[in-house]
């Protein structure tokens, strides 16, 4: 009970916050500029290999990839960003503000107070994914037409099994999204400076996109942080790509633990000089 | 029972400085105990350790009977808390802001938080701005919404550090007064200053820390007691007076230009006088002076830039 009110407390300081609502804004905002750029460029269809490529030749004939276009193009950028700033601000920016004192002398608990910081990361983190499918579906339902999905493997569902595909497809982008915030906790726990932490999650997250797309690097590839976020083209295929899927989230569940563990670790044993 | 007790605590930074220097803190139950020390004394870091903020490299620390850091969740909800100055969201009112503490503490009624917030601002005399954002309070607002919070709960013990820093005599005197309420509710207050004479008219109990060494702890009357006694001679000729002074066994006779002086110890005033006059020694004057809380606090602590090492 009192943990719930913890919780939302959290929540409504991360929620309310003015520039975390202009984040949530922003990533609001990019699915109807895309849809509406694709729009007037009318696509034509064309071959290619990349996911990104085949949704865009499937767009024209079904606007529920509008939702498919929309999260890939903002996983490469500004899904990390607004969930970067939001998980590097967690324990840091509390820090800057010399409240993280406060917190502790309440005394709220080290680890609960990680705890909390996290569920609210990761409530964040599927708030915002949700947000752009959400725009991404309307936008998309407005501007093209809307019927049976044909998939990426070229068979057609009905849709209502293509909408519950998107359902999973934007859970899988938001668990990604999740161990990135467990990664940008740790990292928060490490600073008092909120903008140094969010700004290493950043570099990370690119530095992680470009190895993962040098050739000669392609060994390490499957245990770079991003390299699975795009893997959710899995799920519009038949049959669905588990394999791949599972991967993917064995990845994300590996991190989270990985940084999460590596967060607890530190907060619970360094001293508070804040 | 003790509020506060520490033995042998000890704080080495990660650099090797040595702040607090195996400290054996006794701070009675419903004492007002002043923590006196220059700034960098080991005042804050000690405070630190209590709260459970920081770690203690080595020795014990107990709140109200509860070893520290161990159980501070199950002893801190007992104790208010002002360290090293107020820190608040700027973006939140102040009542919001104590919403927020609140919220944190798990063992917080959340039915009664609203009344217990308006109590505690009233208490301070910010109900009028509980509305108003953080960022525009001015200091002494900020420093009595800190008090504020660290009243959102009856308390059994109130440690705040340096709660009139940077405040105006005005403001001082606001604190002064809190704390005296606070401690006439029988709550022990800890309060740590680097200036004796701001905590003098509160306190019953004083520690003077000099350098992470808890250089005197005790009571006020105990403190003076510690400031030895002397006898100044007012006479044409201090020489042969500090002479006798000396023959009658006083400790540290000195020969000034127009006085001599030592230090009284157990030898009677009234004896030492007739004794002087006995001995031919023109007395023009007779005094015996103690030093007074400030002299005895510089001696403690050192005087000038130097003390904090």
């Amino acid at each position: 009970m009192s943990a719930g009110r913890f919780y939302a407390s959290e929540l409504r300081l991360v929620m309310l916050r003015r520039r975390n609502l202009l984040l949530l804004a922003v990533a609001a905002v990019f699915p109807l500029i895309i849809g509406i750029a694709l729009r007037l460029a009318a696509p034509r269809p064309q071959g290619g290999n990349g996911a990104g490529l085949a949704f865009f030749n499937q767009l024209a004939g079904n606007g529920v990839f509008l939702t498919f276009i929309a999260l890939s193009t903002l996983l490469v950028l500004v899904l990390p960003v607004v969930v970067s700033v939001v998980a590097g601000d967690s324990v840091a920016g509390e820090a800057g503000y010399g409240t993280l004192r406060y917190l502790l002398a309440v005394p709220a608990g080290r680890t609960r107070l990680l705890a909390v910081k996290y569920g609210v990361i990761v409530t964040f983190a599927l708030c915002a994914t949700f947000i752009v499918s959400a725009v991404a579906l309307a936008a998309g339902a407005v501007l093209f037409p809307v019927g049976p999905v044909t998939l990426l493997s070229g068979s057609t569902i009905s849709l209502a099994a293509g909408l519950l595909r998107l359902l999973f497809v934007t859970l899988y982008v938001a668990a990604a999204m999740a161990a990135l915030g467990a990664i940008g906790l740790a990292i928060s726990t490490l600073t008092e400076h909120a903008i140094g932490a969010i700004a290493a999650v950043m570099i990370l997250v690119v530095t992680s996109e470009v190895v993962d797309n040098v050739p000669q690097l392609a060994a390490v590839g499957p245990y770079l942080p991003t390299h699975w976020w795009l893997s959710f083209d899995s799920l519009l295929r038949v049959p669905v790509d588990t394999s791949t899927l599972l991967h993917g989230l064995l990845s994300f569940a590996v991190y989270a633990v990985l940084f999460g563990s590596f967060a607890w670790a530190r907060f619970t044993s360094a001293d508070v000089t804040s | 029972m003790t509020a506060i007790s520490t033995s042998g605590l000890t704080k080495r930074f990660r650099g090797g400085q040595l702040a607090v220097d195996h400290i054996d803190l006794a701070v009675p139950h419903g004492s007002v105990y002043g923590f006196l020390g220059p700034n960098g004394s080991g005042k804050t870091t000690t405070i630190r350790m209590l709260l459970g903020l920081a770690y203690p490299t080595s020795g014990r620390a107990t709140l109200l009977g509860v070893p520290m850091p161990d159980g501070a969740t199950r002893v801190l909800h007992r104790v208010g808390s002002l360290v090293e100055g107020p820190a608040f969201y700027p973006f939140l009112t102040g009542a919001d802001n104590l919403a927020r503490y609140d919220a944190a503490d798990r063992t917080a009624d959340a039915a009664t938080a609203r009344a217990r917030i308006a109590d505690a601002l009233d208490r301070v005399g910010l109900l009028a701005a509980a509305k108003k954002r953080y960022r525009h309070y001015s200091l002494g607002m900020k420093q009595r919404l800190a008090i504020a919070a660290g009243l959102l709960r009856p308390r059994e013990l109130i440690i705040l550090d340096e709660p009139t820093n940077g405040l105006d005599p005005q403001g001082t005197r606001e604190v002064r007064a809190l704390i005296r309420q606070i401690a006439a509710d029988g709550t022990t207050v800890f309060v740590s200053s680097h200036l004796l004479a701001e905590v003098e008219q509160i306190c019953t109990h004083v520690g003077v820390m000099r350098t992470g060494r808890l250089v005197f702890s005790g009571s006020l009357p105990e403190l003076r007691r510690t400031g030895a006694a002397r006898v100044t001679v007012q006479t044409a000729d201090p020489e042969a007076a500090a002479k006798v002074l000396t023959a009658l066994g006083l400790a540290d006779a000195l020969a000034a230009e127009a006085d001599a002086s030592a230090i009284l110890g157990d030898a009677s005033p009234e004896q030492v006088c007739a004794e002087l006059v006995q001995a031919g020694i023109g007395v023009r004057g007779f005094a015996v002076a103690s030093p007074s809380l400030e002299d005895l606090f510089v001696g403690l602590t050192g005087e000038g830039f130097d003390v904090s090492g």
